[in-house]
């Protein structure tokens, strides 16, 4: 392990690496480092699967995070790949050369996120939600409550109270 | 063999019994089932309750003329079965219109409801329906060879292709029918009637869990309702016709009953005990098992 | 629309142009008609006959499906009641949808639907077919099936235990007996109400507005 961050230090920008467990370790990178790094990663250092890719959404930086979760199946060890891309312009180089099934990940992020990754085969295709036509429900801006409500017809009377304020009113219906 | 108006009368009673005896029947062997695996079962008079409720749909839908007439044939095929074969022997009233040839009419029709049920399946347009059908008629392919050679060897031992007389030939003790007479012909044509009910380990047919009915898919309401007149038919009329050749036919009603739940009971005790096959296995198995054992009888009977 | 099911022109191996409309080739799009109930007399005698051969089709989305297996094994035996069931909806009787419904089930839940035969009943098990459920505030998933096909009865729960299952068939069969299982003919009647609200939140409505 230690050798191999070494290896990746020599010849990539890192930005910063997280050691989370002795088999975990978390890694940022630019956006322009990541798939050379990931390419890497697979072709010398034996992390031949990829286990996830997924992305979060930092609404307060403005800003995207994709992982790549990579898989040493010899060594049994996890690196976490991780980028950070503007929200603004949500685009991302494809992995999609690297592992065929990364194609499928970046149409899920497309449809949920809205992140780009031009190139990739059938990324705009509808992955789940047919014909949606509202933001990508994923993102933190997008209010699902309020959307729920204006679409499917809630049943009125449902509605939730405080457990603590609530039997206090019908217990103690007089103190204040 | 003089006709006359009441011969039809008799034979719309013969379809009425043997129509109440198989829907009774398929009531009883379902709750059989159901108590063999512990639970209480359906009632015995579910299967009117469902024919009912399919006649009570209100609405049909259409996908072509052989959509409708493909129920007809398939019942059709139950019912010339049940009509061209003496039902009790020795009675006027259930002899119904068996005449020299029957046996080869009779076979024929085993062959006719599954023929106009894929025409009416393949108008139908579901694919599980083709599916089930082109499954439907390998299997039946199958079956066929070795029960056809062993109907010859009983033709050929008896000298005839008359039901009837084949049936007065095995009268006068069990020691006289085919069963014992023949034995190699009846086992052969004992495994072929397996597949011809249809029944575990050849119900890939129908198959519920992987092609939801098979052939039946489409249909509903009414025409659901046809074929499962035919479902209590065309199974009654099978066992009265394997009843006659190999174990002596029936003088009267409850010999006739006992006999044909016995030998029912035979394929739901096989149908109990082995799993399905798949269409490749059971074409394979028939060919092999029966049809070797139907071309000993049929050397056999020729020296 | 997706582009498989757009009009368009082909190409005969003969060499001859083709007109073909996909939609229109696989499914009718005629209304659904109203089947007036027949006299009183046959029709208590065929809602009896309804009543207990429930052939029940089972549309498992999410969850709830599994609540429906043990009906048939021997601890509940619900064949018993004449329970049966019945995997394709030409054929099925009871529509038995259970669990949460996204709207890509949605789609698939009103062709399902729509090719049942009149009279047709609708049961919604569990809780998020009365009001979503957990699922309440999803943004994919529906918050009542009522406005989306006539139910007839709704089994609240999260998930139902297997006896309330039976119940509700119970419930059922009384509303069958008592002539009131007419939820067929009320979808036929608010045909164009019920189709405003699918076409409200399935957005892309690539099928005929009936496929029988």
């Amino acid at each position: 392990m230690k050798s191999l961050l070494n290896n990746i230090k020599s010849r990539f920008s890192i930005k910063d690496v997280t050691e989370q467990r002795s088999n975990l370790v978390f890694i940022d990178v630019a956006r322009e480092s990541a798939v050379p790094l990931i390419t890497y990663l697979r072709d010398y250092e034996g992390m031949t699967h990829l286990v996830l890719l997924t992305a979060a959404d930092w609404i307060e930086e403005n800003e995207f995070q994709l992982t790549y979760l990579l898989n040493n199946p010899e060594q049994k060890f996890d690196i976490g790949v991780r980028v950070r891309i503007s929200r603004e312009k949500a685009t991302m180089e494809t992995a999609h050369h690297l592992w065929e099934q990364v194609a499928t990940y970046q149409r899920e992020l497309k449809e949920m996120f809205g992140i780009d990754f031009p190139g990739s085969p059938g990324v705009d295709k509808p992955f789940i939600l047919e014909g949606w036509d509202d933001l990508p429900p994923y993102r933190r801006d997008f209010d699902t409550k309020k959307y729920s409500e204006d679409t499917y017809f809630p049943r009125p009377g449902r509605e939730s109270n405080d457990p603590a304020e609530y039997m206090k009113k019908k217990m103690y219906p007089n103190e204040k | 063999m003089d006709f006359g108006f009441k011969h039809i009368l008799y034979a719309l009673l013969t379809v009425f019994i043997v129509l109440n005896y198989g829907l009774i029947l398929q009531g009883i062997v379902r709750k059989i089932g159901a108590r063999v695996g512990r639970r209480y079962g359906i009632r015995w008079y579910q299967p009117y309750i469902d024919i009912i409720k399919n006649y009570a749909k209100r609405s049909t839908i259409t996908h072509g003329v052989m959509f409708y007439i493909a129920p007809v044939f398939r019942l059709t095929g139950g019912i010339g079965l049940l009509l061209f074969m003496p039902v009790i022997f020795g009675s006027e009233i259930f002899s119904n219109f068996s005449f020299a040839g029957d046996l080869v009419l009779v076979l024929y029709f085993q062959f006719f409801g599954v023929l106009g049920m894929a025409l009416g399946a393949a108008e139908g347009g579901h694919p599980y329906s083709a599916i089930g059908v082109s499954r439907g008629l390998s299997q039946v392919t199958a079956f066929e060879l070795p029960l056809t050679l062993g109907v010859l060897a009983i033709a050929m031992q008896y000298q005839t292709l008359n039901i009837t007389e084949i049936v007065a030939a095995q009268q006068g003790g069990f020691l006289s029918w085919t069963l014992f007479t023949n034995p190699f012909a009846t086992i052969a044509i004992m495994f072929s009637f397996l597949g011809a009910m249809g029944r575990s380990p050849f119900d890939v047919v129908l198959a519920p869990q992987e092609i939801p009915i098979g052939p039946p898919t489409e249909f509903h309401s009414g025409l659901l309702g046809v074929l499962q007149l035919n479902r209590a038919i065309f199974p009654a009329a099978k066992l009265i016709l394997f009843m006659n050749l190999l174990f002596g036919g029936a003088t009267s009603w409850p010999e006739l009953v006992v006999k044909t739940f016995l030998i029912y009971m035979w394929s739901v005790f096989v149908g109990t005990v082995f799993p399905r096959f798949r269409v490749d296995q059971s074409v394979r198995w028939f060919l092999v098992v029966p049809l070797t054992i139907a071309i000993i009888a049929i050397i056999l009977i020729r020296f | 629309m997706k582009e498989d099911f757009k009009k368009r022109t082909v190409i005969t191996p003969e060499g001859k142009p083709l007109e073909i409309d996909p939609v229109k080739d696989y499914f009718s799009d005629a209304r659904p008609k109203v089947h007036k109930p027949a006299n009183p007399v046959i029709e208590k005698f065929a809602n009896w006959a309804r009543a207990n051969s429930l052939w029940v089709l089972g549309f498992g989305t999410g969850c709830g499906a599994i609540e429906m297996r043990p009906l048939m094994t021997p601890r509940f035996d619900a064949y018993r009641y004449g329970i049966q069931w019945r995997p394709t909806p030409r054929q099925a009787s009871v529509f038995v949808i259970s669990g949460y419904l996204s709207v890509k089930t949605l789609k698939r839940v009103v062709r399902t639907y729509e090719q049942m035969q009149n009279p047709k009943f609708v049961v919604g098990l569990g809780s998020c077919t009365i009001n979503g459920g957990m699922y309440w505030d999803s943004y994919n998933t529906i918050n009542r099936l009522d406005h989306y096909l006539p139910v007839d009865v709704y089994i609240a729960g999260c998930m139902p235990r297997p006896e309330s299952l039976l119940h509700g068939f119970e419930e059922l069969k009384k509303i069958i007996k008592e002539g009131r299982g007419e939820g067929a003919n009320k979808y036929a009647e608010e045909f164009d109400w019920y189709k405003a609200n699918q076409k409200k939140v399935i957005k892309d409505w690539d099928m005929p507005d009936y496929n029988w």
